[in-house]
């Protein structure tokens, strides 16, 4: 019986790369492993966005009206439906002038409990210090 | 023996990253190590049968039926294969087809884990 821990850094720019989206829906395919796994075992992935990757989740993202297909406003979303830690860099968000007013927080209107956390660079560190395997997207 | 498990985003043509996995791949199991390979978004096109090895271009076919026949397990993400056209049909025999869920479960099992990103 184990539970492996998970880093997802997505650091690339939504729609420009489909990297964030695949960080995500890879992240919330947790929620299903355990049909492969032993009984007992476990994987629990945390998302850290960072660098260009803070963009991911600027709130209002019009991709449905605009190319036809989920955001990843709606991805986020899901991984908090789903109960994925999910962290923002606070310094990311301060260099491109993004201030918690503009980006998704929760998806209380999903249901979700969990919230999506602001944190010190250090703090995505300590995470990936953490981490059995660090995924960068 | 160690267990290695590769995630494979990146295209075969147009960068050189999936040709380095391929044979970091086959290097790891000269060495008698264990390896899984997960393919998803771009890599997925590497599935498909019938590749013509042109020579101004990387080709995978080959090498992955090498694989597959040393051992090595070889999964294309579903949504992301389907998505780009290519039907079970079309694909490499042997080549698994499975959700994202997969490639966790392998992480899971795995001594070392190598994300080779994609564009």
């Amino acid at each position: 019986m184990a539970d492996k821990k998970l880093a997802f850094i997505v650091q690339r720019t939504p729609y420009k790369s489909e990297n964030p989206k695949l960080a995500l829906t890879h992240a919330i395919s947790y929620q299903t492993v355990e049909i492969l796994l032993e009984d007992g075992d476990t994987v629990t992935p945390t998302v850290c966005l960072v660098g260009d990757g803070v963009i991911a989740c600027l709130k209002d993202q019009k991709a449905m009206e605009t190319y036809g297909i989920t955001s990843t406003e709606m991805h986020l979303k899901s991984a908090l439906l789903v109960d994925l830690d999910v962290m923002v860099c606070k310094e990311d968000l301060d260099r491109f002038g993004i201030s918690e007013s503009m980006i998704v927080l929760d998806a209380e209107d999903m249901g979700a409990d969990k919230k999506i956390q602001i944190v010190p660079f250090a703090s995505i560190v300590e995470t990936i210090k953490n981490a059995n395997h660090v995924l960068f997207f | 023996m160690a267990v290695l498990s590769m995630g494979i985003f990146s295209s075969l043509i147009g960068s050189m990253s999936t040709d380095f996995a391929i044979k970091l791949a086959s290097s790891a199991i000269e060495k008698g190590h264990k390896v899984n390979l997960w393919l998803s978004g771009n890599a997925v096109g590497l599935v498909k049968k019938s590749q013509k090895h042109l020579k101004d271009y990387s080709t995978g076919e080959k090498h992955l039926i090498d694989l597959m026949q040393k051992g090595v397990e070889i999964c294309t993400c579903e949504a992301c294969t389907y998505a780009r056209g290519i039907q079970k049909a079309d694909a490499i025999e042997g080549v698994q087809w499975n959700a994202m869920h997969w490639y966790l479960a392998k992480i899971h099992s795995s001594d070392r884990v190598l994300q080779i990103g994609g564009e």
